[in-house]
Formats: structure tokens, C-alpha cells, sequence
């Protein structure tokens, strides 16, 4: 018995004539034919489909059915039609504003809406239930709250990822700026970015106000956490996976902007040298976080202080933010599927081994361009999943061979001590890298007039890239086209090539309280750690508060690639494989909080446990796997346990 | 609503004439606009998931996948075989403690299904010792029936590997129990062999959590 990729029983013939299409495809980019010679050949509709003619596609191999949701069916689009957009920053709003009439509390809001029977606020809830006297602000006294801010969850269903005409409105559910007009302020994505500073502290009011009933698509569930990807905060205004709330309920986020250390080793503020700079803010609603993130609810927060300012005529002057236009561009990466059928983004619920889309879209648009002057630009390149490795490079499309360097000057948002140069960085789901693209530098050095971001990692499903590297120039691949226009202009960021110092690395030098081992497995296709799955209900482990800690992670789980993430505090990898995190040519040193466990792959990690209480997850960011319970609940209190392999 | 065949569909793009034989001419400058139509999620996920295929329960009787099983229910599936010596057995005694933690819920709005993953085997006789071995409750049905229609829904319900020699080993079929509100389009899944208690809860909260909050 044969089966397409559907599950649907073909033919033996049709299984042949399947792989000899997989061939063909691969055989016609290998080719680089573009669409005008495709069309020459008679291989190409005007309509962008590749006929059907010994199947040259998913699409022309019988199996595209509508309501498919597979890699290879969604319906062609035309690249750079769309500029970049840019998220709008977040609007600050005051105590008076309607969406206050109740007054942040530090401890939950639990008194009970008559219109609805639940709770005002979701916060104090966990697994969906009240647990009266829980959830309170940490440290909210000690810093009240300077800046207030308000989002809206909603569903927005004429979002454009694309005015290519043949792709329609897309619905979507998303963040919006926290006005109750849906026309003037329509939910969004990425969502509006946050832009906060250390040692202001900040509370975002978040309403859920998501649709009820069946979900467009058959995905998205309206019950969500709000996760504060990287930040130093208390496990109440965390997002964490069992502290979802529902619709009908808001949820205050309290965040208190100092940085780690505050009540211990660095008092009253923290230590500078632990500052987070590009974070994002993302749904985290167990089991079902892949869904609901790839439906919209995700967006960018970003952190300035006195050094890395926004400004490039201070600190330690970088490429600015709040100049117009900004130099200092956050890029959100998504790959997503479109329903041939309906040409709506789609998502399969039913998948346990991840989803890899054929359609990137950058900030909400489907490879879309941007024009850039010629001068330093940071872009702040984040890779938003749901389940792919991206290690993208610059190309310039009229001469691909050319190997073009650009700097890292952040891993995962977190400064490095100093920039570091590269030809290409990976990321793995919610790692974030900061770069530094000389524009100028290049158009004079590669006569440059356009480049590509491009995304060359081979990756054919959710389990992990095959290591392959793409050649150069697919247009396929091109995640955004940089277009370089008009004379070189004023610059005055700094220039990373004379090496400029960020912050200095914290030590890894204290001996750590206790080391533990964590095994990410599978076995008959459930994830699990340490032979465990996911449990609200189940703490593993305590770790002492304000202790050092050394984790070891291994990747026991054959063909599968994890990209780790722990929340509360970043740490520092010691070792991968019995060797120090290299630097070149991927970087894998610096603060970090995301480690890809690639195959085999065996990690020592360095953490300071500090300030806060309570619990936290540490998951697979593959949002699929996570879903499958790929992830563990641990705690920290004033006493730690000693459990080694928890 | 008319179901769409792939001509009707190819036809909207006006690739029909392709469809059969190659044209070399071009299809002319004319943009071809798509014609898409919108599926309710409900109809969208039975297309995908849910075939109506005939099935026998361990009493017997014949029922139809989508018809009688799965529309308008709050459900919970796994995947089983009687003569299994692997995790079969940890999880069918898992779900016994899952039926009785969810009370008399199962047989009244929530419905408990365990497919075979060898149906030469399994006959309803065979899966009705099963079930009285475990002593399951009312509201639980084991579920066989033809090869290929077992084998077309273990697939379509994302029971498969995509890997065909890992796929192969029925000893290591996947363990994962996928639970829902088909009313609402809302789907989860947890492995079989977590905490029963914490299964409840993800259960409950696929099948309760929409009309938790049916305000406005």
C-alpha cells in the first residue's frame, strides 16, 4: 500500500510519479530557471502554478486537496511586493485612561465579574482555576510601577500578509495598541512593539477579548498567557504555560525593569552587565501555544538603558531607535502555510513533529522589501517558529558567490562583550541575534545595489534541518530584500570594526551549588525529560534562591533537534561536547536563553538563580513539541532539594 | 455547501485545459485570479481528519467514524492492540484511572475511543475480553475494522511517523491520547502515560473551557 503525504492511499504508479515530481522540483531550482524561462518551457501558468504535468509539485501530485495543510501546497505569491512594515511602538497610557477604571492591585483582582461569572482578572488563576492568595506582585513596593500600558487581544479578520491580489485577507488573531475601536486600532501582526528602560518599571493591562466558538482555520484556542520572552520577572506576571485566563478577563503584567541581581549580589538595581535588550512577548498557553503564536499573538519588547540607548549619539552608540526613520529595525521571521483551498493561513493541530511553512513572511509580510540608505543599520532578527532553524546570509542576488560579513553584536538580545564579525548566524525557535549591516560599506566593496537576507538551512519538516546549505540566490529563500538607495548619508553609530565594548560578561567562575542532568527524549512519540511529561501539577525540582547552578542538557532523542529555553534568568553555555562554546563561525557565547540541542549534542550551562520565587518552565521551543510536552515545572525557594536528575 | 473537486478547483484557476495535456502556448497576460472558497473550521478539520469510514465497537456493533463518533462530541482517542507487550498496557490502565477521575462524565457527554493498530487480529471478540480484563467502564469503545480504513484513519488522526521504518514498528506506535470538543474545533493531545490526574484536567479543559467563558 502506497500513501501520499496526506494519509490518502495512491496508486503505486502515482507513489512513483510523487517521488519523480520531489525530483523534478528539486532538479528545476537546482536549475535556477526563474519564472520567465518556466514559462518559456511551458512549465508555468501566468496564474504562477507549475503545471501539472508529471506532477512538479505537491500541489500538481494529486494530493493538494482544499483544506490540506502541507509543506509544498500553498499557493504561489509574487516576492518583494510589499515594503517592510515596522510595528508601531507601543502607546504609554495613564492611570485615567478607561481601560484602568480598575486600578492595578498587587495582588490579583479576583472579585467576580457578574457578566460573565469569571474573575476580573485572570491573574491568581492556575490550570484555569482560582488559588485565592497566589500571584501577588514580588517587589512591586519596592518599585511601583512608572509606566502603564494596555493590549488588547482580538481576532482581525482583513490582515494582509501580503497585496499580492491572489492571496486574501488573512484572519488573524493578534495584539492590538489598547484602544477599544477595532477600526482605528485593529489587532496586529507581530504585535505593537514594547519599549521599556531599565529601571522604569512597567505594567502592560492585557485583555483577552478573543472570539468564542469554532476558530477560522480549526485553530487557536482563546485562552492565553502573555510570556515575557528573556525578562527577569516574578513567576505571576511571567506568562508561564499554566497561568492561562480567559476571554472576558484581563491580566495585569508587572514587570519591575531591573536587572538580575537587584536583591542580592548587585543591590538596588541589579547588575548592568545582565541587561536584555531584544526580548519578545508571545502566547504561552499549554498545549496549545503553537497555534495560537503562529495565529498572531506574539510581538517584540525591547529594553534601552543608559548604554544601549536608542540614541547613536550616546551610550555606547548603537544605530538609532527613535529616529525617523530608525536605524535600529526589529525583524520578526515566520514561516507559514496557506490552505489551497481556502488561501488562508493554516495550521495542523493533529501534528506532533513540528511545521515548517513555504511562505516566510518578515513583520507580518510575505518577503517583503525594504529600501535602506547607505550607512549602519541594527536589525534585531528574531525567529518567531512555530518548529524551523533559520542560519540566513547575506546575499546580493546579482552575484551570489560574493561572501558578504556583517556583525553580530547580541546573541539571543543580550549584548555580547563586543561585536564579532560573521558570514551567516543560526537561530533556532525564539533565539534572537542583533546585527550590524554596513550598508554603505557594502554597496562600496560588492556593488551592491540589493541584498538578501536569505535563509539557506535546508529544513524539509519539524524535526530538524537536514545541515545542508542551500547555494546561494534562491529566491525562494530570500526571507527580505534590502534595497539599497541614494548617496551615503550621516552616520553616527559606531563603527563595529574598531571595537566597541558592550557589556562585560558575569563570571562563571563561582562553584556551582549542585549540577543537574536533563535527557530530552522520545519514546512510542511522546517527548519527554528525564522519562517525564509535561505536568502543571508536578513541580521536579527547587532550586535555592540567589545560588549558582550548573545544568546539563543532553539531546538522547535520535533524528530531533530542541531548542531549550529557560525562563527567569539567562545563563552562559560552558560547553558543547566537552568544548567551549565557539565563537566562530556560529557564535555560541554570551548570555543566553535558548540553546539549541542539535544532534547529540550534550550542553553545560552556568545560571544565577536570583531574586524572584516560585515556578518556572524550562521547554522545547519547537512551540509543537512543547505542546507535546516537551517541558518540566521547577521552583525556586529559600532552600533548594538535591535532586541531580530531576 | 458543494464539495469542491480538485476539477473544479484546477477549473477556478483556469488550469483545467492543463490538467489533461500540456499547453505550450501561454495562458495569455491576463493575471488568473484565485478562486478560493472558505470552509467552516468544522467541515475543514472532518475533511482533514475525520473519514466516515464503517468500524465495529467490542459489542459488535457497526458505527461510522465521523457520523456517530466523533460529530457534536467532546471525545478522547488512542491507538491500542490487545496482544501489545509495550506501553499498551501502562496506558489502557492509565485511561481506566482517567474514566474513573472523570466520573460519570464518559458515557454521558464525553466518549472514550481506543483504535486497533492490528484489526487482522483484533476482533471485536478479541477487544471485548480486552476491555473486560481492564474492567473498563460504560462510555469507552474499542474500535476495529477494515485494514486499510484503520489504516487511512491512523494516519488522517496523526498517529503515523513520518519516517516509514520507524512507522513500521507497531511496538512503538505513538502513545499520545488526542482529546476534543468537535462543536468547537478545539483539539489537544498529552501522552498516555502522564499523570492521569493531569490528563483530567487537559481534558477538561479542551471540552469545558469553550463554554466556560459562552458570555456575549
Amino acid at each position: 500500500m502506497y500513501f501520499n503525504v496526506f494519509g490518502k492511499k495512491v496508486s503505486r504508479a502515482q507513489w512513483k510519479q510523487m517521488l519523480n515530481a520531489q525530483k523534478n522540483r528539486r532538479e528545476l531550482i537546482a536549475a535556477r530557471l526563474d519564472r520567465r524561462e518556466l514559462f518559456k518551457l511551458g512549465l508555468l501558468t501566468s496564474g504562477g502554478y507549475l503545471v501539472a504535468k508529471s506532477g512538479l509539485s505537491a500541489w500538481a501530485d494529486g494530493g493538494c486537496d482544499p483544506g490540506t495543510c502541507q509543506l509544498g501546497c500553498s499557493p504561489p505569491t509574487t516576492p518583494f511586493v510589499d515594503p517592510l512594515t515596522i510595528s508601531p511602538v507601543l502607546p504609554e497610557r495613564q492611570l485615567s485612561d478607561p481601560g484602568f477604571a480598575m486600578a492595578p492591585t498587587v495582588c490579583p483582582n479576583s472579585a467576580i465579574n457578574p457578566a460573565n461569572g469569571l474573575p476580573f482578572e485572570g491573574r491568581g488563576q492556575f490550570n484555569g482555576v482560582l488559588r485565592p492568595g497566589t500571584d501577588c506582585f514580588q517587589f512591586f513596593n519596592q518599585f511601583p510601577p512608572q509606566k502603564f500600558f494596555i493590549e488588547r487581544m482580538r481576532q482581525n479578520t482583513n490582515f494582509r500578509i501580503t497585496s499580492d491580489p491572489r492571496i486574501p485577507p488573512q484572519t488573524i488573531w493578534g495584539f492590538n495598541q489598547g484602544g477599544t475601536d477595532p477600526t482605528t486600532d485593529p489587532a496586529i501582526f507581530p504585535g505593537p512593539t514594547i519599549v521599556t528602560r531599565y529601571q522604569t518599571p512597567m505594567l502592560v493591562r492585557r485583555f483577552n477579548e478573543l472570539p468564542s466558538g469554532a476558530p477560522a482555520g480549526g485553530f487557536g484556542v482563546p485562552e492565553t498567557s502573555t510570556h515575557l520572552h528573556n525578562f527577569h520577572s516574578g513567576p505571576e506576571s511571567d506568562g508561564g504555560p499554566c497561568r492561562w485566563f480567559f476571554r472576558g478577563q484581563y491580566f495585569d503584567y508587572y514587570h519591575t525593569m531591573q536587572q538580575a541581581g537587584f536583591s542580592f549580589d548587585f543591590p538596588p538595581n541589579g547588575d548592568v552587565n545582565e541587561s536584555l535588550s531584544t526580548l519578545w512577548y508571545h502566547d504561552h498557553r499549554v498545549d496549545h501555544t503553537a497555534e495560537n503564536v503562529y495565529k498572531g499573538l506574539a510581538g517584540f519588547h525591547l529594553i534601552f538603558n543608559q548604554f544601549d540607548t536608542g540614541d547613536e549619539t550616546t551610550g555606547f552608540h548603537l544605530p538609532s531607535f527613535f529616529s525617523t526613520p530608525q536605524f535600529d529595525v526589529p525583524l520578526f521571521l515566520a514561516d507559514k502555510l496557506i490552505d489551497p483551498g481556502t488561501g488562508q493561513l493554516c495550521f495542523d493541530t493533529f501534528g506532533f513533529d513540528g511545521l515548517v511553512g513555504d511562505k516566510f513572511l518578515v513583520n507580518g509580510k510575505i518577503q517583503p522589501f525594504f529600501e535602506v540608505q547607505k550607512r549602519r543599520y541594527r536589525f534585531r532578527v528574531l525567529d518567531g517558529g512555530p518548529s524551523r532553524f533559520y542560519q540566513f546570509f547575506l546575499t546580493n542576488p546579482d552575484n551570489p558567490s560574493q561572501s558578504i560579513p556583517f556583525w553580530q553584536i547580541a546573541n539571543d538580545g543580550n549584548l555580547l562583550p563586543q561585536p564579532i564579525q560573521i558570514t551567516s548566524a543560526r537561530i533556532g525557535v525564539a533565539e534572537r541575534v542583533d546585527i550590524i549591516v554596513d550598508f554603505k560599506q557594502i554597496a562600496q566593496t560588492f556593488g551592491a545595489t540589493r541584498l538578501w537576507l536569505e535563509n539557506r538551512l535546508e529544513q524539509t519538516n519539524g524535526r530538524a534541518p537536514t545541515g545542508n546549505i542551500l547555494p546561494a540566490g534562491q529566491i525562494q529563500n530570500a526571507l527580505v530584500e534590502f534595497r539599497i538607495v541614494g548617496n551615503p548619508v550621516a552616520d553616527g553609530s559606531v563603527d563595529p570594526a574598531t571595537g566597541p565594548r558592550f557589556y562585560n560578561l558575569p563570571s562563571t567562575t563561582p562553584t556551582p551549588r549542585i549540577t543537574r542532568n536533563f535527557k530530552f527524549e522520545r519514546s512510542n512519540g511522546q517527548w519527554a525529560i528525564n522519562g517525564q511529561f509535561m505536568d502543571c501539577n508536578t513541580i521536579r525540582f527547587t532550586v535555592q534562591r540567589n545560588s549558582v547552578e550548573k545544568w546539563v542538557l543532553e539531546n538522547s532523542s535520535g533524528g530531533w533537534q530542541h531548542p531549550i529555553h529557560i525562563h527567569l534568568e539567562e545563563f552562559q553555555i560552558l560547553s558543547i561536547n566537552g568544548q567551549p562554546p565557539p565563537s566562530s563561525p556560529l557564535v555560541q557565547t554570551g548570555r543566553k536563553d535558548v540553546v539549541r540541542l542539535e544532534f547529540g549534542t550534550t550542553v553545560e550551562l552556568f545560571f544565577r538563580f536570583r531574586d524572584f520565587r516560585n515556578d518556572y518552565p524550562m521547554h522545547c521551543h519547537n512551540t509543537i513539541h512543547e505542546d507535546h510536552a516537551m517541558m518540566l515545572l521547577w521552583q525556586v525557594q529559600d532552600v533548594g532539594d538535591s535532586n541531580t536528575e530531576p | 455547501m458543494v464539495a469542491m473537486t480538485r476539477r473544479r478547483w484546477l477549473a477556478t484557476l483556469g488550469l483545467a485545459p492543463l490538467a489533461g495535456a500540456l499547453t505550450t502556448e501561454a495562458a495569455g497576460t491576463q493575471q488568473q485570479q484565485n478562486t478560493f472558497e472558505s470552509i467552516p473550521p468544522r467541515e475543514l478539520l472532518r475533511r482533514r481528519h475525520f473519514p466516515n469510514s464503517e468500524l465495529v465497537t467490542h459489542q459488535g456493533k457497526k458505527v461510522h467514524f465521523y457520523d456517530d463518533l466523533i460529530k457534536d462530541r467532546k471525545v478522547v482517542i488512542n491507538f491500542m492492540y490487545a496482544k501489545c507487550e509495550g506501553i499498551c498496557v501502562p496506558v489502557t490502565a492509565n485511561l481506566v484511572k482517567v474514566q474513573k477521575l472523570l466520573k460519570g462524565r464518559v458515557g454521558r457527554d464525553i466518549f472514550m475511543y481506543s483504535i486497533t493498530l492490528k484489526p487482522e487480529e483484533d476482533t471485536p471478540g478479541v477487544l471485548k475480553k480486552y476491555a473486560q480484563t481492564f474492567h473498563v467502564g460504560p462510555g469507552w469503545l474499542f474500535l476495529t475494522g477494515r485494514p486499510s480504513d484503520i489504516e487511512s484513519l491512523r494516519r488522517k488522526l496523526g498517529f503515523a511517523y513520518a519516517d516509514p521504518v520507524e512507522d513500521a514498528d507497531k511496538s512503538n506506535h505513538v502513545g499520545m491520547l488526542r482529546f476534543g470538543n468537535e462543536t468547537f474545533a478545539r483539539w489537544a493531545a498529552c501522552p498516555g502515560q502522564a499523570h492521569a490526574d493531569w490528563i483530567v484536567i487537559s481534558i477538561l479543559s479542551e471540552v469545558d473551557g469553550p463554554t466556560r467563558t459562552a458570555m456575549k
